[in-house]
């Protein structure tokens, strides 16, 4: 690491967002050669930072000075042209052309009248991909590449420009173990060549071995710099997690009934295997794992989206097969999914509707539907769950994060399932209504549902579970009860660390 | 092999071996049913069925450009029917009475400048305001046949010159005059399409928009070129066509948009774009001309010859979406 201007700088970034403030003055400093690594849970505003510096989000304050210039980000083509390169963790490319294509997209070389110049496109993609010592060429179609091969395709783009600074989104979670050494490999060819990077990383193992230094952000704001060689895993998880989030773990245990739903050895492709798992009436378990670590996948196939490829699912000790959702539905296992917006809710119908929507079929009064029965059953729900709404004439989209989400849970209540599974039941909810929500999990499994939540948040799963399963990359890692966890043992699991391995 | 590159294969090729198991089912077939006593894969019927292939074919090509880019035109019937009524009517135009068959390349000229500015107008639509593609066709698709009845009422437009019609008749190195053009509109396409900056990024924009905004290309400007050459090869289309039949009834083309549709998803382009090949949807045009050539050899009417080919649509789609389906372990939807 050399001690000359830096290669990035970011002042005071602020930005809000309707109802959130997503970064809280954050400042990040990147020298020139040296690999930076960004750290913090899930919605600690780390990809809010990225966007601002690749130009998606502008501003609301702050500096970004690249090579000492002041510099305002335009657009994702603007950041490029000033040397700012983002590495995506989803890729963007387009599948049906070449790898050459793909790395020079929007820049093909031209001859004249228009046409491409083939050979020195290959030429220059060859050269780029001789560097990476991928086993593909320049003609091969994006398309027939594994996931890890079209990776190394948005890596290779970087290197056609004259970076500044790299910014490494999560790469290597779709990497083999060779192919993260080819991509440290890179990263230390860019340092060599005074390129500063930041990557971004929930991998403890790789933020020690390949970073200089480490910036934590936790709910928007800088919470320090750590220098790599002088640190440790502690320190690291202290400033990410912090104290000052009022959810401690849970203790209050209801009384267990019956084994609701069980599953045995599970699979899905290369999407999870080998997953056995039990939930008893009146308990709550917590899935906790990176983003893609297979969790809603496993909620999908419960759900009836996708077809399992092994394994047994058993309600009340019967074994069963769950072919679509309806299936699900009349099965009693209901799905809070993720993404509220996109698929819980009909945002522009209103309340009422929303929450009968699954049963409207049973709600009929010869052909019509019984909208008195539909009232009624809102109105239960509404009062049931506290849900805020001036009457259910109000259209769903403009009620706020913490109310939708009831709707939602209230719908699926009023099917009177055995199983409520929750995917990410806080994501985008104000924190005073995300105690409320947890307080209803509690409570429903208090009531006998058996009640699995998904969460990538670690106080989150703390405070409402039972018991916690631990995901890595598709697998079970270990199954916590709630007396034995801790956060950092829980973060080991999570990041494919061995207890052993961890210093 | 990488993974997908076989069921890639597969697909790229399905159309030509459903060409060949066509031309064998018909010919035995033939043997049985026909009532004529000639063979069903005669030369000369080939050729008849390349020319006859011509005016769906020439527009197919440039609805091939224009879902590849992302989008659908509609309106290519339309603008088949008035480029028609501008290159016949033009030639009968007092102020070229003097150019004797000067006046042919002069009509012509007209009708593909009427195709370019049409296109050129739905290309800018589709740019200037974001509407979708579909809609804004389909109001040009009603305007434009709107423009064709002002012209001459319900009466059909006439202009015979024996000149453009023996010009039309004729035949090149045994292949007749429509099939030169269908055969130029495709490799030149396809070259443009596969050898030109514009047509890679053409590729790029349908396949993933996003990518191509982030990577800086100016997707406004790729749509309204793509417009321009679907007008520009619909209104060829009606110069091929129209040079022989020298006669237009307001009603002419319609369907066409759908029949070049039928024919580009049969050559294996997708609807939502960035994936298909100019080769392939004349593939497809010629499988279209072959089930309806091949059904009546073997005495089936017009209307089963339709139901047959529904059906058959229907069917590759449904193949095309399990193969992906399987592909890409996606959800049950």
């Amino acid at each position: 690491m050399s001690q000359s201007t830096p290669a990035l700088r970011l002042e005071n970034i602020v930005k809000t967002f309707p109802g959130v403030r997503a970064l809280d003055g954050v400042s990040l400093e990147v020298l020139p050669g040296e690999v930076h690594a960004l750290m913090g849970e899930n919605g600690a505003g780390k990809s809010t930072l990225m966007k601002v510096l690749g130009g998606l989000h502008q501003p609301d304050e702050g500096k970004i000075i690249v090579s000492e210039q002041l510099v305002r980000m335009a657009s994702p083509l603007d950041a490029k042209s000033k040397g700012i390169v983002f590495i995506h963790q989803e890729l963007s490319l387009a599948s049906e052309l070449t790898v050459a294509e793909n790395i020079y997209l929007g820049e093909l070389p031209k001859k004249r009248f228009g046409l491409v110049d083939w050979q020195k496109l290959y030429a220059q993609t060859d050269e780029i991909l001789a560097k990476l010592k991928v086993g593909f060429n320049a003609k091969t179609r994006v398309g027939d590449l594994s996931i890890a091969n079209q990776q190394m395709v948005e890596i290779a783009r970087a290197l056609t420009v004259d970076a500044k600074a790299v910014i490494f989104d999560e790469p290597t979670a779709s990497l083999t173990d060779a192919e993260k050494v080819v991509l440290f490999d890179v990263i230390a060819d860019l340092k060599d060549h005074g390129v500063g990077i930041i990557y971004i990383s929930h991998r403890m193992e790789e933020i020690f071995k390949i970073t200089d230094r480490i910036s934590v952000l936790r709910d928007g704001s800088y919470r320090g710099t750590l220098v790599t060689a002088e640190t440790n895993e502690d320190e690291i998880t202290q400033l990410m997690i912090g104290r000052s989030l009022d959810l401690s773990r849970n203790v209050n245990h209801n009384e267990l009934g019956d084994t609701a739903l069980e599953v045995k050895g599970l699979s899905c492709g290369k999407l999870y295997r080998d997953i056995s798992f039990e939930v008893r009436r009146g308990e709550v378990v917590g899935f906790y794992g990176l983003v893609g670590a297979g969790r809603t996948e496993i909620a999908e196939t419960l759900f009836g989206l996708r077809e399992p490829s092994a394994g047994k699912i058993f309600l009340d000790g019967q074994e069963t097969r769950i072919h679509s959702p309806a299936d699900a539905i009349s099965k009693g296992i209901s799905l809070v999914p993720e993404d509220r917006k996109g698929q819980g809710l009909v945002l522009g119908m209103n309340c009422r509707d929303n929450m009968t929507l699954p049963q409207v079929d049973d709600l009929k009064a010869g052909p019509f539907v019984a909208e008195g029965a539909e009232v009624a059953i809102f109105d239960q729900y509404r009062d049931r769950l506290d849900i805020r709404t001036p009457g259910w004439k109000q259209t769903v989209g403009n009620l706020s994060g913490g109310n939708q989400q009831k709707i939602v849970i209230g719908k699926w209540l009023s099917m009177h399932p055995n199983v409520l599974i929750v995917d990410e039941p806080t994501r985008g909810i104000d924190v005073g209504s995300k105690s409320e929500i947890h307080n209803l999990i509690r409570e429903l499994a208090g009531h006998g549902y058996a009640v699995i939540v998904i969460s990538s948040e670690m106080p989150e799963v703390l405070h409402v579970s039972d018991r916690i399963v631990a995901m890595y990359s598709g697998e079970i890692i270990r199954t916590f009860t709630s007396d034995e966890v801790t956060e950092d043992n829980l973060i080991q699991a999570i990041s494919g660390i061995t207890p052993d391995k961890a210093a | 092999m990488e993974p997908g590159t076989l069921s890639t294969f597969l697909k790229r090729g399905a159309i030509w071996g459903f060409i060949v198991l066509q031309l064998v089912f018909f010919s035995v077939a033939g043997k049985y049913l026909s009532l004529s006593d000639t063979a069903f894969m005669d030369l000369d019927n080939m050729l008849l069925l390349l020319k006859q292939s011509a005016p769906i074919g020439i527009i197919a090509v440039g609805m091939t450009v224009i879902m590849i880019n992302g989008n659908i035109d509609l309106s290519v019937g339309a603008i088949f029917a008035l480029a028609a009524v501008v290159m016949l009517d033009s030639m009968t135009w007092p102020v070229f009475a003097g150019l004797g068959d000067w006046v042919i390349p002069v009509g012509w000229g007209l009708a593909l400048l009427t195709g370019v500015v049409l296109g050129a107008i739905n290309g800018l639509i589709v740019w200037k305001t974001g509407v979708d593609a579909f809609i804004v066709t389909l109001g040009a698709m009603l305007g434009y046949r709107g423009l064709v009845f002002m012209y001459n009422g319900e009466q059909p437009t006439s202009h015979l010159n024996w000149t453009l019609v023996d010009f039309a008749e004729a035949q090149f190195l045994g292949l007749p005059t429509a099939a030169w053009f269908l055969l130029g509109t495709v490799a030149a396409v396809w070259f443009i399409m596969n050898r030109t900056v514009h047509g890679r990024n053409a590729y790029a924009i349908g396949d993933n928009r996003e990518a191509a905004v982030n990577a800086g290309i100016r997707v406004g400007p790729h749509f309204l070129i793509n417009f321009m050459l679907i007008g520009f090869l619909a209104a060829l289309s009606a110069v091929v066509f129209y040079s022989e039949s020298g006669s237009v009834n307001p009603n002419d083309g319609q369907l066409y948009e759908l029949w070049a549709i039928t024919a580009v998803v049969l050559g294996g382009t997708k609807l939502t774009g960035g994936s298909g090949s100019i080769i392939s949807t004349l593939g497809g045009v010629i499988a279209i001309q072959l089930l309806r050539k091949g059904l009546g050899h073997i005495g089936a009417d017009t209307e089963t010859v339709n139901l047959v080919i529904g059906l058959i649509l229907i069917a590759v789609l449904f193949l095309d979406r399990q193969l992906n389906l399987k592909g890409k372990q996606e959800l049950r939807v």
